[in-house]
């Protein structure tokens, strides 16, 4: 993280997505290459396969951006994007790993 | 899917079997070491012929002409390492002009992948974000999955260029196919949402000042019917951005011509007197809006897009409806009231007459505006015509009579000179009893000059009108406009003799600076069958106008 987005940070919140994905080799970099291609950046990302392993979910900690509900719509129109559900900051998923980023 | 007996076929095979059953009947393309399997199975075909492009990038263009034609995707191959990367500016124009492309391209074999071999690229990596969607194929079985998959892709919603990167081991393995797989085709769009249609009628009815905007997407759509009988139904004056151009006649009476940086002065204005603005498969391009926050500054805004994506992306509409368009269209048909709107019309002939395009020298062939003009007088509405990137593509777009859908290509989005000689020589393939013109500069053709070549063996029906005026004429029109008319790296220091080199590659040619009845020579030219290259010198210095500075209020006009 580099000093603006820290400043970002501070100056607006943040937001969970929750994504249900097909699970296969590409699948993280079509999601990852909406926002860099952007120049967004993904605060935090977290990825595990779900039920047999044919689909996976993945958790992206963002910035509250006036591009987010763009960014949205294009992660929902990626073919291998099953669902995009959107959380507010304080979803537990980032808080409770928190301790591993000590 | 659907029973056969069982057969031992390769992947190679398989794709090539599935392309078949898909109704390809054209694929175009350059063989090299990891896609040879492909075209071995290819050499046994008997119902899909192979157009032999000369550079990868020429072959995907081939392709985008064969697409943007007919409305249905177009295949093009290539080999791995630089024979992808030769096919990706194709690609990336088809997913920003939103064609139906499939690429398919072959990779070393698996086990070697990402250990730097040679012609050894990252493929799938280079192609995610200018693709609708991409494979990396793991086994022979996956193809029959796959292969249909990007078909429905590339055709479904908004249509876009799928990649198909397959891997020689891939392409060679072997297995047992019993069942075929029915042929991709494009999925169903939901209807548009009853209550959105009907409080868009009510706005529409509701409006003093409406203006239509046709977009690609009701090309796309097949929709150019509806919007012509909307536009006369409920008297809308009617723009057309460049990739919408066709979808109502240029001459028909509602028609105020292609909007944005170089619409006409009166096009431009109204657009800023408008109190109601309906976008029709239109994705409000900055070429287009201008500065967006001028854009149409008093109007509401009806959005009618199949990609939702596009709704709020840059101007927020009053009313965004997700939908097919020519769905869309039908249902505002059935619920908006004749109307006459004397006052609005009678205001649009005003600013019509008052603030007209001017074209300098169009009675002169011999200048940029009479040559398209004479060129124009010369053929019919059943004409393709097909243009590069620059100034003479502006200048078409402003004056040529286009007056059918797909009777226009264009690089739209990306914005790619090259474009126009192979995707007229795509556009003949899939149409070939029309005659194909592209409209090209010297700057251009210089980029896909190869392709004279294809043209030649294939013996197509295209003529190309090369406008040279010794320089990259759009890029010195904005350093004189925009850079205190330093003028830098846009003028050639030498031009090559493009009548030679065409004859070079077998065309016919004319010249005509060395003719004494231009018109006539013309008219002979454009009326034999075969490629013929017609050559004009264009004055250095002309400058397509009206012009909006990027970033500037499209009112802001300079010139015109």
């Amino acid at each position: 993280m580099n000093s603006i987005t820290q400043r970002e940070n501070q100056a607006l919140g943040a937001a969970v997505l929750e994504l249900d994905v097909n699970n296969h080799a590409g699948v993280m970099s079509h999601v990852v290459g909406l926002f860099s291609r952007r120049a967004f950046n993904v605060e935090g990302i977290l990825v595990m396969p779900v039920g047999d392993g044919a689909a996976s979910r993945i958790w992206l900690l963002v910035n509250e951006d006036a591009r987010l509900d763009q960014m949205i719509r294009q992660l929902e129109k990626l073919e291998d994007v099953l669902a995009v559900r959107r959380h507010g900051a304080d979803h537990a998923v980032f808080e409770r790993l928190e301790e591993f980023f000590r | 899917m659907s029973s056969d007996q069982t057969e031992t076929l390769s992947g190679a095979q398989i794709v090539v079997r599935l392309l078949e059953r898909q109704g390809v009947r054209i694929v175009t393309g350059i063989p090299g070491g990891a896609i040879l399997p492909v075209y071995d199975a290819l050499s046994q075909s008997t119902q899909i012929s192979h157009v032999l492009a000369r550079h990868e990038q020429g072959a995907g263009f081939i392709a985008q002409g064969m697409a943007r034609v007919s409305g249905q995707p177009a295949v093009c191959l290539s080999c791995s390492g630089p024979g992808a990367t030769n096919l990706l500016t194709a690609i990336a124009d088809a997913k920003l002009d939103s064609i139906p492309l499939i690429a398919i391209t072959g990779q070393v074999p698996t086990a070697m992948i990402g250990t730097d071999a040679f012609q050894e690229v990252d493929t799938y990596g280079l192609s995610i974000p200018i693709t609708k969607h991409n494979f990396l194929v793991a086994s022979a079985g996956e193809l029959l999955e796959v292969i249909p998959r990007a078909f429905r892709l590339a055709v479904s919603g908004r249509p876009g260029p799928v990649l198909i990167d397959i891997p020689k081991d891939v392409q060679n393995q072997r297995i047992e196919v019993s069942t075929w797989p029915q042929p991709g085709v494009a999925a169903a769009v939901a209807p548009p949402a009853a209550d959105l249609m009907a409080r868009a009628a009510a706005m529409i009815a509701a409006a003093e000042k409406p203006i239509l905007y046709l977009g690609g997407g009701v090309v796309h759509s097949g929709a150019a019917r509806q919007a012509v009988e909307l536009a006369e139904k409920a008297s809308l004056p009617t723009v057309m951005t460049l990739m919408g151009l066709g979808t109502m006649p240029v001459d028909h009476a509602l028609s105020l011509g292609m909007l944005g940086m170089h619409g006409a002065r009166y096009t431009n204005l109204l657009l800023d007197e408008c109190d109601l603005l309906i976008a029709v498969g239109a994705r409000f391009d900055d070429r287009a809006t201008g500065k967006v926050a001028t854009f149409c500054p008093h109007a509401k805004v009806i959005h009618i897009d199949i990609d939702r994506s596009e709704l709020d992306k840059v101007k927020t509409a009053h009313i965004g409806v997700t939908g097919d368009v020519k769905a869309c269209l039908d249902q505002l048909l059935l619920r908006v009231k004749a109307t006459l709107r004397e006052s609005w019309l009678s205001r649009v002939a005003e600013v019509k007459a008052a603030q007209p395009l001017r074209t300098p020298g169009i009675g002169n062939p011999r200048t940029s505006y009479g040559l398209i003009d004479a060129v124009a007088s010369c053929l019919d509405d059943e004409a393709t015509i097909t243009t590069d990137v620059g100034q003479h593509q502006m200048f078409v777009a402003q004056t040529y009579p286009l007056r059918r859908p797909r009777q226009w290509l264009t690089s739209g989005g990306l914005g790619t000179m090259g474009f126009g000689l192979p995707a007229a020589i795509g556009a003949a393939l899939a149409e070939p009893q029309r005659t194909v013109v592209c409209f090209s500069g010297d700057g251009s053709i210089l980029m896909n000059i190869q392709e004279l070549a294809t043209a030649a063996e294939l013996d197509v029906n295209v003529k190309v009108v090369l406008m040279n005026n010794g320089s990259l004429g759009l890029v010195t029109q904005q350093q004189t406009m925009f850079y205190g008319e330093r003028v830098f790296a846009s003028k050639y220091q030498t031009g090559p003799d493009f009548v030679r080199i065409a004859e070079g590659f077998g065309w016919r040619t004319l010249d005509l600076n060395h003719v004494e009845e231009p018109l006539a020579a013309l008219r002979t030219a454009l009326g034999t069958r075969g490629p013929v290259l017609i050559h004009a010198r264009i004055e250095e210095g002309e400058q397509v106008l009206p012009m909006v500075a990027p970033g500037a209020s499209n009112k802001d006009m300079i010139g015109g």
